[in-house]
This record gives C-alpha cells, structure tokens and sequence, in this order.
C-alpha cells in the first residue's frame, strides 16, 4: 500500500482524518489541562505550606512525596 | 399535618397572585411567544396548524421555565425557608406544597390559555380536547421536576437561569409524550399511540410527583446547611 | 468561636484521613497508568489504521468505528462512574467520592462530545448527512446536557461540600431520569422514523475488526482511569489550597 492511498482512505480521508485529528486533540488537550492543573496546584499548596511551617500547628501530612 | 400542609400551599398561592407576584408573567409570556411564531414562520395556516401542538408546548415549557426562580428563591432571601426547615413538616412536604403552589399559579393558568392560543396556531379542532388533557396531566410535573432545578440553584445569585439549564433534560419526556398525548407531531397517523402516550404521560407524571419533592428536599438541605 | 475552629480541625482530620492515602496512592499508580495507556493507546492505532480491513459495506470510514465506540462508551461509563460516586457521596459522605464524582465529569463530556463529532463525522459518508435525529444520537446529545449541567452546577456554587451535596442529588435524579429520557426518545423515534436507518456497527462484527475495537476500548477506560486520578489529586490540593488560605485570612 503506498503512502498516499493510505492518506486517501479510499475516498473518506476528509471524514476519517478529521475524527482522529478531533480525537488526538480533544484527548491531549484534556491530559495537558489536567497537567497544568496538578502543577499549579501543586505550587500553590507548597507555597501555602511553607509560609505556614513557621506556625505552631505541624503542617498537613505531606501528600506530594515526590519532589 | 395536612393542615399546615394546606396553609403553606394557601399562602404561596396568594403570595404569588397578588401584585408583583408574578403569576400573571408566565401566561402573558406564554401569549407573547406564541404569537411570534407566526411571525417567525409565516403565517400559512395548514403549516401552523400541523405544528401547533408542538409549539404550544415548547411554549408551554419555556413559560413554565421562566418561572421556576420564584419557587424557593423569595422565602431563601427573607429567611422564611430556614423557618420552614426547622418547622415540624418534612421538608418534602414543604418542597410539594411549593410545586403544588407553583402548578396552581403558572401550570394551571396556562393549560386555561392554550385553547385560546390554539386558535391562533389554526388547531384542529378536534385537537383541542387531547391537548388540554395531555396538558393537565403534563404541567403538574413540570412544576415538580421544575422544583428540583429551582431547590438546586437556591443559593445561587440569579440562578433562574442554571436552574433551567439543569431542568430541560429532565423535560423531555414530558415533551414527547404531551405532544404524543396531543397528537402533534405526525403522531396521530400511527393508531393507538395517542393513548399509549397519553398513559407514559402519565406516568412520567406520577414519577416526578415522589422524585420532585425528595430530590428537591435533599437540595435543599444541601444548600442551606 | 472556639467551638468552630474545633469542628473546622475534626473535619480536616476527616477530609485528609482518607486522601492522604489516597494521595501516595495514586502516586505510585500513576506513572504505572501512564506507561500502560499509552502502549494500549500506541498498539490500538496500529491496528485500527494499518492492521485491520476495509469493511465490505462501509468501506474504509469502519475506522471511524474504533474511536466512535469506545468514546461513546466512556461517555456513558462517566456517566455511571460519577452517579456511583454521587450516591456514596451522598450516603455514606465519603469525602473522596464527591471529588471522584466532580473529576469525573469534564472526562466524560469530552468523551460524549468526541461520541457526537465523530459520529456526525460517520453519518455524513454513511447516512448523506451531518445529523440525524436518531434515537441514540438525540440521547447522546441529552447526555452532554446533562454533563453541562453538572459541571455549570459545580462552577456556580463556590463553597465545596455545598457544591458536592448539590451536585450529588443532580447527578442521581439525572441517572434515574436517563433511562426515562432514552425511552422516551426512542418511542419518539419510532414513531417518526421508518426501521431504514442505517444501524451504527451492523449485527456481527468480524474477528478483525473486533481485536482493534477492544484494544482501543481498554485504552481508552485506561486513559479516562488515568486522568480520573490525576484530577481527583489535584482537587484534594484545591481544597487543601483553599482550606489554607481561609485559615490565613481567617487569623
């Protein structure tokens, strides 16, 4: 099979294409807006943390054993 | 039980027809779309005529939408409903003396206004009858399944708007089967699925009689603990 | 004054008990997760793209099918995965359930709204047209509704536990209304539309075209299984964020 009767998808490339593409994007997209989320989070938890160590009360257990 | 059940149902209802109550908005409402639809699709009347069933009752929906922020929201600003809470009656007893309320002052004066407005689409007037029962059967759980969207959003700054959102899904059955029950929507070609409809109307009905008040209950507690 | 600050200390012992486990839990299942959704997600692209045949009726857009079904199939298992979790939310306040249940939702929408594009994508070889009116495609359409619903339900009411509550009785009066709703459509469609719709995957499915089907499937629960957990830790550090900040304003 050669390299453009694979992209022409026996005709349907413009449906077929399309739905992957939409696929990869919608669940990329997805994963790297949970990403983000986690790190932002993530900091500002952190940051909160710290400027609280300097309290009485002992920090939350720390949940984020990775550095 | 019954009677306090009987006083807030009494209550809300005078609240609601006394000025600036508002009962009157949504027939009025009602009025006003229907009318624009003509003038949205032109006026050939066989055209209206076959699609007025269904009109009506979008219309229908849309009114009885348009009120469903009056449900919990006045008594939620003025403390009333912390009252109500605390009060001796279950709180589902409370959220269907409130949907009873709410059928009797939007639900029911627009079944009264729908022949009216039949007229105007050009119905058959053979229609009539069925779209009115269908209707009286329809509205109360409108005002029902309504109640859960409005007990929903109590809480919420202008939350009409959310509250409709959340509820049209829940519509939907009603919708269908009304306009089946009314015989709308090319229904009446096939035999016996006015009658069949008319009966999953009903008991769609009867499901959002128990589910409104229940689910509207827990609402409720969760949004004023 | 005093009674509060004690009620706000056994209710982080609560909150943090269970997701404290949680938490380095799923720190060690993650990586794991990740690896494995992406060789399930690499080895079922392989196979819908390049190993597997054209079908007979529907030509190449059969491709279409191997990610249209596991979508829509996720779509609905979101669905269940957040009612299950609104319902022991609910019953039993499990405080990990309610943010299961909200971590849920946006996975399952993107999944309901990939079920409906690639479906309408489908349709339009196959059928003639962008849309139908079809029982299953009106229900799918009622679904993304209903996610809307809930995530708009979530993003209006600002306190948590309030939020969830509300969210929890959403989500369960939704799940007794879907099948109500999905019947209702059905009988509608009936009623409109002549048994000449074309039926989306056919009677029988060939052995090789089922292989790349399931594959693509169990990659994309894997898939949703991993963002689940990686957006359930990042509401408990919301949370944990928030409950900080009001204890630093609140001094």
């Amino acid at each position: 099979m050669s390299m453009a009767a694979f992209f022409d998808m026996g005709g349907y490339a413009a449906f077929i294409w399309p739905a992957y593409g939409l696929a990869a994007i919608v669940m990329i997209g997805l994963a790297l807006q949970s990403v983000a989320d986690f790190r932002t989070q993530r900091k500002l938890a952190r940051e909160l943390e710290a400027g609280k160590a300097a309290r009485p009360r002992a920090p939350a257990r720390n949940a984020n054993p990775e550095v | 039980m019954i009677r306090a059940f009987k006083t807030l149902v009494f209550r809300d209802t005078k609240l609601a027809i006394r000025v600036g109550g508002g009962a009157g908005m949504a027939v009025f409402f009602f009025l006003t779309v229907t009318a624009i639809v003509p003038l949205g699709i032109g006026p050939n009347l066989k055209l209206l005529g076959n699609i007025a069933p269904g009109m009506l009752w979008v219309a229908l929906l849309l009114s009885a939408l348009l009120t469903l922020d009056r449900l919990f929201q006045a008594d939620f600003e003025d403390g009333s409903l912390d009252l109500l809470m605390t009060g001796a009656m279950p709180l589902e007893l409370v959220a269907a003396a409130k949907a009873l309320s709410h059928w009797l002052t939007t639900g029911l004066p627009l079944v009264v206004a729908a022949p009216l407005l039949g007229l105007l689409l050009n119905l058959d007037t053979a229609a009539f009858g069925p779209l009115v029962l269908a209707m009286l059967i329809g509205t109360p759980a409108l005002s029902f399944l309504g109640a859960i969207g409005a007990a929903l959003t109590v809480s919420v700054r202008r939350g009409g708007l959310l509250a409709s959102l959340l509820v049209i899904p829940f519509y939907i059955p009603v919708l269908i089967f009304g306009v089946g029950a009314a015989g709308g929507g090319g229904v009446s070609a096939v035999p016996g699925a006015g009658g069949q409809s008319l009966l999953l109307l009903g008991a769609v009905a009867l499901v959002s009689l128990v589910l409104g008040p229940v689910a509207a209950a827990a609402a409720l507690r969760a949004n004023l603990r | 004054m005093a009674g509060m600050s004690e009620l706000t200390a056994s209710q982080r012992f609560q909150a943090f008990a269970n997701p404290a486990r949680f938490m380095a839990l799923s720190d060690r299942l993650l990586p794991f997760c990740v690896v494995v959704t992406a060789l399930l997600l690499a080895a079922g692209l392989y196979l819908s793209l390049f190993d597997s045949p054209a079908d007979y009726q529907q030509g190449e857009t059969v491709r279409i099918m191997y990610i249209h079904v596991p979508s829509a199939w996720l779509a609905m298992f979101g669905y269940m995965v957040m009612a299950g979790s609104s319902a022991v939310a609910l019953v039993f306040r499990h405080p990990l359930a309610d943010i299961a249940a909200k971590s849920a939702a946006p996975i399952g929408a993107a999944f309901t709204f990939l079920a409906l594009v690639t479906g309408s994508l489908w349709g339009r070889p196959m059928w003639g047209t962008w849309w139908v009116w079809d029982a299953r495609l009106t229900s799918m359409l009622i679904l993304f509704f209903l996610y809307l619903g809930y995530m708009a339900l979530w993003a209006t009411i600002e306190e948590p536990v309030r939020a969830g509550r509300a969210a929890a009785v959403l989500a369960l009066v939704g799940s007794i209304n879907v099948p109500i709703i999905h019947y209702s459509v059905v009988w509608w469609n009936t009623l409109h539309q002549p048994a000449s719709v074309f039926r989306i995957g056919g009677p029988a499915i060939a052995t090789s075209m089922l292989m790349p089907l399931l594959i693509m499937a169990l990659g994309f629960t894997l898939f949703f299984v991993t963002l689940l957990l990686l957006r359930m830790r990042t509401e408990i550090l919301r949370r944990r964020v928030r409950v900080l900040r009001l204890a630093r304003t609140g001094r």
